[in-house]
């Protein structure tokens, strides 16, 4: 399998799901506050965010459950909730956790869930119905009771239930949720090949390991609103990075860094010499990142010319992860 | 790139689909069963009990022994008041709110049946329970009481006599009659269920407003309002026992019933188009 980036003929052009000033209220509380989301066809995005930050509520309003306090929202490119009835057979979806009949089996209940909608065709169903549950590795639970049922199971259930049709867009919340190690792996490896199949899919998660293997964009949401939204390669390369120069000529390398634009400042000094630490990057993720600044193999070159020993050179990149804390961690002065 | 026009038949697939559900649960089971065991209730106790004195507990309970079809009339008119309206309120109430508990709401309108569509086919089958209901009191009846006692010609009020055969298609057309009662109350039950997640809420607001408007129409100062009361003609089935049939209260009772149907279907239709789906 191909990874996300390297996938064939995806298409680039258009937005599949496309928000702008979306907000939900609940009495005084803002739950969504202005959403202004754009989510590119046949991208992976992962929609970050902690607990209660607004994903759920989010996504109620892009599948229609729940009405927009303000704000619009433009689903294959139709407006939404309005033209439910054009996009939604076209909408895979599984939101804040998969529900079912208890006293229906795994194929009842998909049989019901498919008979809801009024463009699946009953001549497919059986086998539709039967496909997806093989696909989601449910093929010898089918006839037991849901009941019965894991949460894992019925987390498998639920990701079948959006894959009884061929669906031009996927809304998964928190797919992984209840499930194990093999099965976490077994949802990435689903997700990347119908990605493949041209599928834009649209994952919430609060975990960000989850995200970060399969999505190639990512939103981060933090209590209510957007924080950061972009390609994933992007919002990697936006997040601060800093060099650490390990030199015994600590003076002229402070020069020689200053006058590239860089504010070195010491950092505790090491056996073969002082370190010198600089932020290369201002952190802003819809910013082009970095631009004008100097690249490091320009760096050394400035150092090494002005007779500076490097001892260690290094780029350290702000992990994901430590993005993703600042954006959303840090109460509420921190989105930016 | 989809067909909008969806393919033959798959605008039926949810009523049938509702229709099945309904029927394939247990509770739906337990509730018809509890009131097929009215009648068989009735008719062993009569069986082991002496005779009864005329003019004593319900009407037409003295003539059992005599005639077992008048276990089904006397299990359908003690019914009625209680038995009916609670199973009625169990089915619709939790029309949407069950739905909405189990959190299958979501998922049925994304799929998306549509909220109108939805609301029209769960009305539709809590419409099948209200003739399932009294036709199963009238079955058991006719049943048990052919088995526990001799069966022949039924005097009617009118005091005209009708063969076995035509008793029964008397009591299909009782279950009729209690079917359109008991619509309204169904209509009402839609709409409270459109109110709450908490299916056992509507269920019981349901059944309690079945009470207080039998507890109004017994109330002779307010007899103005007893026309109105959606429960004022639900015993008035008597007049399907004469010959020939009087039909003015079946259709008083249908017009009644179509107005309760309007009201609360308009409520609930207002209520849960608009309404946030957050289960």
């Amino acid at each position: 399998m191909t990874g996300p980036a390297g996938v064939p003929g995806r298409r680039t052009c258009g937005l599949t799901i496309e928000t702008q000033g979306l907000t939900k209220r609940f009495g005084q509380q803002v739950a969504v506050d202005s959403l202004d989301l754009a989510v590119p066809s046949g991208a992976v995005f992962g929609f970050l965010g902690p607990n209660g930050s607004g994903k759920t509520t989010t996504i109620r309003m892009l599948l229609g459950l729940a009405a927009a306090s303000a704000g619009t929202v433009r689903l294959l490119g139709k407006e939404m909730p309005g033209s439910f009835q054009d996009v939604l057979p076209r909408v895979g979806a599984l939101v804040e956790g998969p529900a079912f009949y208890p006293f229906l089996s795994g194929t009842a209940n998909l049989h019901r869930l498919d008979a809801a909608g009024r463009h699946a065709d009953p001549a497919t169903r059986r086998e539709r119905v039967g496909l997806a549950l093989e696909r989601v590795g449910l093929g010898h639970a089918a006839g037991k009771r849901v009941h019965a049922y894991s949460l894992g199971m019925k987390q498998r259930l639920g990701i079948a239930n959006a894959l009884l049709s061929p669906r031009e867009l996927l809304v998964l919340d928190e797919p992984t949720n209840g499930l194990d190690p093999q099965g976490t792996r077994e949802v990435r490896n689903l997700v990347r090949s119908l990605a493949a199949d041209g599928t834009t899919v649209f994952v919430s998660s609060h975990l960000l390991a989850e995200v970060e293997q399969i999505c190639t964009h990512a939103a981060v949401m933090s209590a209510g609103r957007l924080v950061a939204q972009g390609p994933l390669a992007e919002l990697r390369r936006s997040g601060s990075s800093r060099l650490r120069l390990v030199t015994p000529d600590a003076g002229p390398a402070s020069s020689v860094l200053a006058a590239l634009g860089l504010s070195p400042e010491t950092g505790a000094a090491q056996p073969d010499g002082d370190v010198l630490l600089a932020a290369l990057a201002t952190p802003g993720f819809q910013s082009e990142a970095g631009a004008g600044q100097p690249a490091a193999e320009d760096i050394v070159a400035a150092l090494v010319k002005a007779g500076v020993r490097v001892r260690g050179f290094a780029v350290e990149r702000e992990s994901l992860e430590d993005r993703f804390v600042e954006l959303t961690g840090e109460g509420f002065d921190v989105a930016q | 790139m989809t067909a909008v026009a969806g393919p033959r038949g798959a605008g039926l697939s949810l009523l049938l689909s509702e229709i099945a559900v309904l029927f394939r649960r247990r509770r739906t089971w337990a509730l018809l069963l509890a009131l097929a065991a009215i009648p068989v209730l009735i008719a062993v106790a009569v069986r082991v009990s002496s005779a009864v004195p005329p003019g004593r507990g319900p009407a037409f309970l003295d003539r059992i022994t005599q005639n077992g079809l008048f276990v089904a009339f006397t299990a359908m008119l003690v019914s009625v008041p209680l038995f009916l309206p609670l199973t009625v309120g169990v089915v619709a109430g939790d029309t949407i709110a069950g739905e909405a508990n189990l959190g299958t709401l979501r998922y049925l309108l994304v799929a998306p049946a549509g909220r109108v569509r939805l609301l029209l086919v769960k009305y539709a089958g809590a419409l099948a329970f209200c003739l399932a209901a009294p036709l199963t009191v009238a079955l058991a009846g006719a049943a048990i009481g052919a088995a526990l006692f001799p069966v022949g010609p039924v005097t009617l009020l009118s005091g005209d006599v009708i063969e076995p055969p035509e008793a029964v298609l008397r009591l299909l057309l009782i279950s009729a009659y209690l079917a359109v009662s008991l619509a309204g109350l169904s209509a009402i039950g839609l709409f409270l269920s459109t109110l709450t997640v908490v299916p056992v809420g509507a269920m019981a607001a349901t059944v309690v407003l079945s009470v207080v408007s039998q507890v109004l129409d017994q109330l002779p100062q307010l007899e103005w309002l007893h026309p109105w009361l959606f429960s004022h003609y639900w015993l008035g089935f008597g007049d399907l026992l004469r010959q020939p049939v009087l039909w003015d209260s079946f259709a008083s009772n249908a017009l009644l019933q179509a107005g309760y149907v309007a009201v609360f279907g308009a409520l609930a239709y207002g209520r849960f188009v608009t309404k946030d789906v957050l289960s």
